[in-house]
């Protein structure tokens, strides 16, 4: 699968929680958000979320701007 | 007396957008400071209570927290959805914004084209529509335009955000008649955005009627962001004293303020 634009080592079945943490946060990380296949998933779903083979994660969060 | 002043400033003439009472008239863009302790510093000298932040993928790499910043700073997160081009992107990442910030309030940037920067009315006005629907509080960024404006707000839009010239590129306010005339078409507030490249350009805009102005480049980009930030400060406030107070107006001749009356006659020369 596809994180943030790069090949992902994480496997199909694995959940967006596997995703933050191979990028170093938690599931309570302040200021994050998750979108999969241009879909937003709720921070609520992000335990039980289970990630296709072909998935596409952005991991987003606060930066300078506007 | 001047008690009187400082209060009539903070408490009887504060800004309300959506409900919510601002005491600032200046909302500060965080895009550009070399350092977070330099935009805190910013933060703190422009007295700004609403501060936009953008959304980007996180960089595992990146050290110390915008987040963090603005929280200690105490003010309202604004997110933006600065590079969308369409109104399918603006919409999803102002629902991307909420998830992560945990507010419904989104500057919305629907741009046109990378060289002017300007917005793509077509697509603002259709995302600004399915954004009001889906509960935000949406403060566009638009053009100029008297008629866009309306629409905006006849949308439900909680304020109008239009241009005083490109994005970033400090040229003030290139139209002012059309500003005057936004102010009189829409009853939201109207938040001069973009192109304020000094404090004259920020009371140019009070002074015009506008209710706030936002400023991004002008301070983080100018030689001492923290001394400008303050110029800004007090520009706002003055131009809308200034507005508030009635301006003269222009003649072409001069008009004595010394009375005529009670001349001496000195005699002939």
């Amino acid at each position: 699968m596809i994180v943030n634009g790069e090949s992902s080592e994480i496997r199909a079945g694995e959940t967006i929680a596997a995703v933050l943490n191979s990028l170093g946060l938690d599931l309570d990380a302040r200021g994050v958000a998750v979108a999969v296949d241009g879909e937003v998933v709720p921070r609520v779903c992000w335990e039980m979320f289970a990630l296709a083979e072909d998935a596409r994660v952005e991991v987003l969060t606060a930066m300078q701007g506007g | 007396m001047i008690r009187g002043v400082a209060i009539a400033q903070t408490d009887t003439d504060p800004l309300v957008i959506a409900g919510r009472t601002l005491r600032s008239r200046l909302l500060l863009g965080t895009g550009g400071f070399p350092s977070l302790e330099l935009l805190s510093a910013a933060i703190a000298a422009s007295g700004s209570e609403l501060v936009t932040v953008a959304l980007r993928r996180i960089d595992p790499a990146a050290r110390g927290s915008l987040i963090d910043v603005l929280a200690g700073a105490g003010v309202q997160l604004l997110p933006n959805t600065a590079g969308c081009y369409t109104a399918r992107d603006a919409v999803l990442t102002a629902k991307l914004a909420r998830e992560a910030f945990a507010t419904d309030w989104v500057k919305l940037e629907v741009i046109g084209d990378e060289d002017t920067l300007l917005p793509d009315a077509a697509e603002l006005l259709i995302a600004a529509e399915e954004l009001v629907d889906e509960g935000f509080v949406v403060l566009p960024y638009t053009t100029d335009d008297p008629i866009l404006a309306r629409r905006l707000a006849g949308v439900g839009c909680a304020a109008v955000m239009p241009l005083g010239s490109p994005i970033g590129s400090g040229m003030g306010i290139r139209n002012p008649y059309n500003i005057g005339l936004i102010r009189e078409a829409v009853d939201v507030p109207v938040v001069l955005d973009a192109g304020v490249g000094t404090a004259s350009d920020a009371a140019i805009a009070m002074e015009l009627g506008c209710d706030a102005v936002m400023a991004a480049s002008a301070i983080s980009r100018a030689q001492d962001p923290v001394r400008m930030a303050s110029a800004m400060r007090h520009a706002v406030q003055a131009g809308r004293q200034a507005r508030l107070a009635g301006r003269i107006p222009r003649r072409l001749y001069a008009t004595a303020s010394t009375p005529e009356e009670g001349l001496p006659d000195f005699g002939p020369v």
